[in-house]
Order: C-alpha cells, then structure tokens, then sequence
C-alpha cells in the first residue's frame, strides 16, 4: 500500500495540472472550479433560507403577512403557549416519533435483512416486494391506509374484523392516539426498504470464514451474530440510521394526512410548523421552525459523536 | 478502502463473495420454515397495494360501500380511461412531478459529479470543512426549512413555479449524491487517472473517458436517489405550489380524498399509473441498487 501511494505522489506532482509548489491557496482556488456549482446551490437553496427563517422569526407581521417591524421574542412566545396546544405534549410526540420510528425500523430491518441474505425459493420475488413501498411514493402509501381505516367503507378495518383483531371497525384516524401509533406504523413501513437493503449490502462484506470458524469454536448464533456479524454490520448501520433520522423527520404527510382529529394531540413540531403558518403567518411559524431547526442539529450532532461518518472521507 | 469496492476494480474480491453466499452457515435453514416466512414477509409488503390495484378497478359505489366489499361485481377498467377527464385531473400533477423530478435530477448529476471527483482525487485545504457542509446538508430536508424557502421564494418572484421545486430537490438531494458517488470514485484506483493524465489527458477529459465510465453503479443510485425523493416531495411543494394545475402529485392527489369528496377508484388508479414504472425501473436494476449503496454503506 505505502508503494502505491508514492508511485500516486510520484504522478500527481509530475502532472502539469498539479501547482509545482503547492502554495495552500492556490490548491483550494484549484478546487474551486469543481466545487462552485454545489457550493452555490448550497448557499443560495439551503444557507440563505435558513438565515432568513431566523431573520424572519424576529419580525412583526400584520394578520395578511405584511411586515411591520421587529418583533423580539414575542414570535417564539406565541409558538409555545399559543392557546389549545399543549406543546410539552408535542415535544414528548416529536422524541417518541423519532425515536420510536428509527429504532422499530432498525431493528426490524436487521432481521429482515439477514432473513433475505438466506437461499430460499422465489427470493427474488420477495426481496422485490420489499422494495415496492420505496418505489412507492409516500403520500400515496399513506393514501391507502387512510382510506382502508375508515370505519365506514375501510377494508383494513374489515379484515380486522373479519379475522377476529377487532369486534367492530373502529375509526382508527378520528382520535389523536391512534392515529399517531398508525402514522408511527405507516412511518416504519416506508422507511423499511432503505434500511434493508443497506443492511443486506452491509452482509454482504461479513466474510463467512469468520462467521464458520466461530461456529467451529463453538459459538452459539446468538453470540455468531452480536459478536462477529453485528460489528461487520456497523457502517451499513450508521448509514440506515441516519437515512431513517432523516425520512423521520420528512414523513409529515404521513401525519398529516392520518391524524384526522382536530386539536394539536397528535402533532410533531414539524407539523405543527404548517398549522402555525396558516393560522399564525409567517412569524410564528418561522420561529417554531428555528426550534425545530435547533432540535433538527442536535440530533445531527448526537449522530455525528456516535457515528464518526468523517472517517475515512478525509 | 476496505472490504468492498465496485465490481469493476476488484474481479478477484467479487468472485469470492459469490461463492460464499451461496453455501456456509446458512445451510442449515428449515425450507419450510424459509417458505412460510418468505410468503409472510410478501403479503405484508405487496398487501396494501393490492388493495390499491383492487379499489382501482372499483366503481365509486363500490368502493365506498357500506358495509364494504372486498371486491367489485367487475373489474372496473374503465375507471384508467375515464380519470383523465375526471376532477382529479391526473395529467396535470403528473407532469408536474415528472417535471421536477427529472429536472432535478439533471441539475444533481451535473452540480454532483464535479464536487465528488474533485474530493475523491485531491486534497487541498478546506476540503474538510466541504465535506462537513455536504453531511450538515445531508440531514436537512425541505420540512425543516419549509418556511424559509417559502419566504424565499416569495422574495424571487418564484412562488408557484417549478423552477423553485426543481431547485430545492436539487440542493436537498445533492449531499447524497456527493457522498455516494465520492466514495465510488475513490474506489477507482488512482493509477488508471495518473496513467492517462502523463499521456496528456486534462481533469475534465479524465473524469469524462476515464472515472466516470468505471463509475456508473455510483450513478445510478444517485439518480435514483434524487429521483425517488423529489418524486415523494411533499412539504416544500405543499407551501409554494399553489395553483391546483401546477402541483405535483403528492399534493394535488390528497385533495381528492379529503372530507367532501372521497374518489378513491381515481386515487388509486392515478397512483397504480404514477408507482408502476417506478417498481419496474427497480425491479430491472434491483442488483446494481444493492452494489450501489454497498460502496456507501461500507465507508
């Protein structure tokens, strides 16, 4: 390896694109090139609208949404005691949402996984249908369960029924409870085939002369897969997770759509971000995006201690 | 670079890994057993778009019947011809999202590819603080930053258009893409580059002749990517696509079930038309998806 490298070293300082004496500025102005176009997409589409949501969530605004003046904190005040929501609640919603849809997504996609890297028949075509609900979009996935819920007309309700889960169909989306339990379900079905089959190509780099040799030593599969097969498996989980984390906090039309019933029960502050704002104007709710924004970071950084995804990228 | 690289550059690596799936520890599996989860895991995948492909071929009555039906008298194809003309107006949000999809995807590719060779190949000062805002950006999605783009747009003059969409799925689908394909073009051995650019090739002709073709496995999962999730957009294009005509389809086609009015036999059927290439499209590259997001996950 050391020798492939200073044959590397070797070439790149004798091509004519590479500066003869490397000044450090003139290396970044040489990258620029390559880097502008992201750079400036990230700036102008991300960067900006950021600043200007903090901006924004300082200013006054009059009920059709002009802008009259500074505001100071009242727009943050209003976000969290605004009458009828009761936000600890929409906090306590938004950690369980979180937690609870990347951990039942993780840990269902470890088995399935390891389920699908087996040889059985007709593999193919099951691998296949795990894939459909990715393919699908998740709006229109939602759009079934909604409509199989209804009590009235819903065929998930009748089948409940008719196989003995449940007595009589229940409205499943009218009360806030339920609802956010089917949103979690929903929420986990649709983030199942990403995580899956990043696992199933995490398998794929577990050598089996490890896993073999510690069957030979003794080992039983339980101690096989938590010692040998689950450390092979960690970057491909650092990457499921962190696309799951991701979806989570994309899945508003998941709730939107199921949580039927009125009030604020069965909201996450993402989704309360979109009632505030046409409700409370662009003020309000660009102040709960700011929190939500800072919540948004802290679990990035959460992940990023844990996870340590800048090795080797450097 | 650790255990797995693109099929091109390690033939040897591959070969080996084929014929341990094949045998080794998992012999032991019951086939019953096997059999039964396999059709367990099946059902409850393809389960709820059954039930979307059956309530397409519905009739109106039928599918809001109550107490309701598992089937209808008929198979209702009728209801894919007539929903053109319906109140649903299809055509419309899916152009619309075929639009924003593939322009997005285009705008990716072309602001991506640069980015991810350049720090995949050199190193120069900075590059980790690039990298840095590429991952920061990786874990933002147009919901968190709703309101801002919505002010944003205002501020452009381009509210309501699809420019803007194109735009935020580009940006927000971008540090994926980065990260993806950077991790494919480290994989190509960095002899090949050196070897045609002492023969005189450029950078650019470089990327173009010589890594981009060895890279292609990274290319499509970035396109599929970007595709798939400005396919499934739902938040940004909620609060700046306001003309009905102009929506995609994940925010026009939730109006047709809202309390008033309940068509689902279109819905579905709108949506059998919307998923079915997509399944397909996956269906045809399903090998390449895995190898694809293997090079990412196994960094």
């Amino acid at each position: 390896m050391a020798v492939t490298t200073a044959t590397a070293d070797t070439a790149v300082s004798a091509a004519p694109a590479e500066s003869k004496k490397p000044g450090r500025f003139r290396e970044t102005l040489a990258a620029l090139p390559w880097l502008s176009p992201a750079l400036v997409l990230i700036a102008a589409i991300v960067i900006y609208p950021a600043g200007y949501m903090i901006y924004t969530s300082f200013r006054k605004f009059t009920k059709i949404g002009v802008e009259t003046g500074a505001a100071g904190w009242s727009n943050y005040k209003i976000a969290l005691t605004y009458p009828g929501v009761n936000f600890p609640k929409v906090l306590m919603n938004t950690f369980i949402w979180v937690f609870v849809v990347v951990v039942a997504t993780l840990v269902i996609s470890l088995a399935l996984a390891q389920f699908l890297n087996k040889t059985f028949r007709f593999r193919k075509l099951v691998r296949l249908a795990v894939i459909i609900p990715w393919a699908a979009s998740v709006v229109m996935t939602t759009s079934i369960f909604f409509y199989g819920l209804n009590p009235d007309y819903g065929l998930i309700n009748k089948f409940m029924v008719d196989i003995g889960i449940i007595d009589a169909p229940i409205g499943f989306t009218k009360s806030a409870g339920s609802a956010f339990v089917v949103a979690i379900i929903v929420a986990v079905f649709v983030s199942l085939p990403f995580t899956t089959y990043t696992i199933l190509a995490g398998l794929q780099a577990v050598p089996n002369e490890v896993v073999e040799a510690a069957h030979m030593d003794g080992a039983g599969a339980a101690a096989r897969y938590f010692k040998i097969i689950l450390p092979y498996l960690r970057p491909a989980i650092s990457v499921a997770t962190l696309i799951s984390i991701i979806n989570v906090f994309n899945s508003l039309p998941i709730l939107k759509i199921l949580v039927e019933s009125p009030g604020y029960d069965g909201d996450i502050t993402t989704t309360l971000i979109f009632k505030y704002k046409t409700t409370l104007g662009p003020g309000v709710s660009s102040a709960l995006s700011v929190m939500n924004f800072l919540v948004v970071l802290v679990i990035i950084g959460i992940y990023l201690i844990v996870v340590k995804p800048m090795k080797d990228r450097t | 670079m650790t255990t797995l690289l693109p099929t091109t550059t390690e033939p040897v690596k591959l070969a080996d890994k084929r014929r341990n799936r094949s045998h080794g520890v998992n012999r032991k599996s019951n086939p019953i057993a096997m059999g039964i989860g396999g059709v367990l895991i099946f059902a409850i995948f393809v389960a709820p778009y059954l039930l979307m492909l059956f309530g397409s071929l519905k009739t109106q009555q039928e599918i809001t019947k109550i107490p309701p039906v598992y089937f209808g008298e008929t198979l209702n194809f009728s209801n894919y011809v007539s929903m053109w003309s319906s109140n649903v107006h299809p055509s419309d949000g899916l152009i619309a999202t075929v639009v924003i999809a593939v322009f997005a995807t285009v705008l990716v590719l072309l602001v991506a590819t640069p980015a991810a060779y350049y720090t995949a190949r050199f190193k120069f000062p900075g590059k980790l603080a690039f990298m840095f805002l590429v991952l920061i950006t990786q874990m933002l999605q147009p919901t968190v930053l709703a309101v801002g783009l919505f002010r944003e747009m205002l501020q452009l003059n381009l509210n309501d258009t699809w420019i803007a969409m194109i735009l935020i799925n580009g940006a927000f689908n971008l540090a994926f893409a980065v990260w993806i394909m950077q991790a494919f073009f480290a994989s190509v051995p960095k002899e090949i580059d050196e070897a045609a650019v002492i023969d005189g090739a450029s950078k650019v002709q470089v990327l173009f002749k010589i890594s981009l073709p060895l890279v292609w496995p990274g290319i499509v999962t970035a396109i599929i990517f970007t595709f798939v999730s400005s396919w499934n957009e739902y938040a940004a294009a909620s609060v700046i696509m306001t003309s009905n005509d102009k929506q995609p389809l994940t925010v026009s086609l939730p109006r047709f079930f809202g309390q008033y009015s309940a068509d689902w036999q279109y819905v579905f059927a709108v949506s059998i038309v919307a998923i079915l290439p997509v399944v397909i499209l996956f269906a045809i590259i399903e090998k390449r998806l895995v190898g694809g997001l293997t090079a990412g996950a196994v960094k």
